[in-house]
């Protein structure tokens, strides 16, 4: 409980660390220590504002979901200059809904972040209860195929990661 | 400078500006509003993504010890880029545009 | 080899800095010209980096990451102001 309270949000102090090293571009010891101190005071000041921190149970998962979603990244966008460069007359855009299992917030923004960014979806919108996300797609053949593809490939392992209580 | 690591950098970088005029193309041409959003969120963010790498490729090979910091930009750029295509849908779902015809499914009222 | 490929490049962000121009103008709707800003910008980053590389001086850097910041509150800002009427609530 102490150490809840002296370091809020230890993942945050971490991430703040490392961009100062990117910032200053000098991986000195001083810039260290120095990054360590703001890493440290940024989340004790402004804990009043933070959402709860996820918990985190596999955060090993992470890395080679990262991996597949960065090159899921370059093919969606080679398929989407494909669709932007045919004739636009033949393209069928389509407003599809997804049903989302996640709860924990960051796992939410995270899953919109990676429809933005794969394929030929954009994020819209999301209900006001939290359980179905708004997707537009540019090019639809089979909306169903569309769900189950997102949710198998990219909701399943982040259900996982963040193991929320889903059941 | 190694020819290897020059041409890795003149390809990435023409590699990365189409990416990024597809986008524009995407932006100028397509018929309606949400069509257009696609353009801009994938292609110019990871055309541009590409080419911020390539700097960082160069400017590493000169010998000046590894600088990392253009790695910020990339991401920052693959951070932000979900979000504001989030709201501006989000506001263009309120202000009622135009949809083109083909478009099949409804959004739900706001 | 950099100095014909860089040119190449300057001009092919030139045309789609254009063409992201012309949705500007042309609208129709709110969201559309913010959606043009938005990219405008970040072929902004691309133009500097680039500017940078050919001058061969990291000077530039500090400026694109500017822009990214710079830019993307600016996207939010006026998305929101569409959306509630209001940028702090």
């Amino acid at each position: 409980m102490r150490a809840r309270r002296w370091l809020p949000h230890p993942l945050l102090s971490l991430c703040l660390l490392l961009v100062w090293l990117l910032l200053v571009n000098d991986f000195s010891l001083g810039h260290w220590l120095l990054g360590a101190l703001l890493g440290w005071l940024i989340p004790l000041l402004s804990q009043v504002f933070w959402i709860t921190p996820p918990r985190i149970h596999k955060p090993l998962k992470l890395l080679p979901f990262f991996l597949r979603v960065l090159g899921d990244i370059v093919i969606a966008n080679l398929q989407v200059a494909k669709l932007i460069l045919g004739p636009s007359a033949r393209l069928r855009p389509a407003f599809v809904e997804i049903p989302v299992l996640l709860e924990d917030e960051l796992a939410l923004s995270m899953l919109a972040s990676i429809i933005s960014l794969t394929p030929g979806t954009v994020s819209a919108d999301l209900s006001e209860d939290r359980k179905t996300l708004l997707v537009h797609s540019l090019d639809v053949a089979d909306a169903a195929a569309l769900v189950h593809e997102i949710k198998t490939r990219y909701e399943a392992p982040l259900l996982e990661v963040f193991a929320c209580s889903a059941t | 400078m190694n020819i290897w690591i020059e041409a890795l950098v003149a390809v990435s970088l023409l590699l990365g500006s189409l990416f990024a005029l597809v986008g524009a193309i995407g932006l100028y041409r397509l018929p309606d509003f949400f069509m257009r959003l696609h353009g801009p969120t994938k292609l110019t963010t990871l055309g541009v993504g590409g080419m911020v790498i390539a700097s960082l490729i160069y400017f590493g090979s000169r010998g000046a010890g590894v600088s990392l910091h253009e790695l910020l930009i990339t991401l920052f750029l693959f951070i932000t880029a979900p979000v504001s295509a989030h709201m501006l849908a989000k506001a263009a779902l309120q202000q009622k545009v135009r949809l083109s015809e083909q478009t099949r499914g409804k959004p739900w009222e706001q | 080899m950099l100095g014909y490929v860089i040119p190449l490049c300057l001009a092919i962000m030139g045309l789609a800095l254009l063409l992201t121009l012309a949705r500007l103008i042309k609208g129709p709707d709110l969201p559309d010209r913010i959606l043009a800003l938005d990219t405008l910008y970040v072929n902004a980053i691309a133009l500097l980096v680039l500017f940078g590389i050919r001058l061969d001086s990291d000077l530039y850097f500090e400026a694109a990451l500017l822009i990214a910041v710079m830019g993307f509150i600016g996207t939010v800002a006026v998305a929101k102001y569409l959306l509630r009427g209001d940028i702090i609530e």
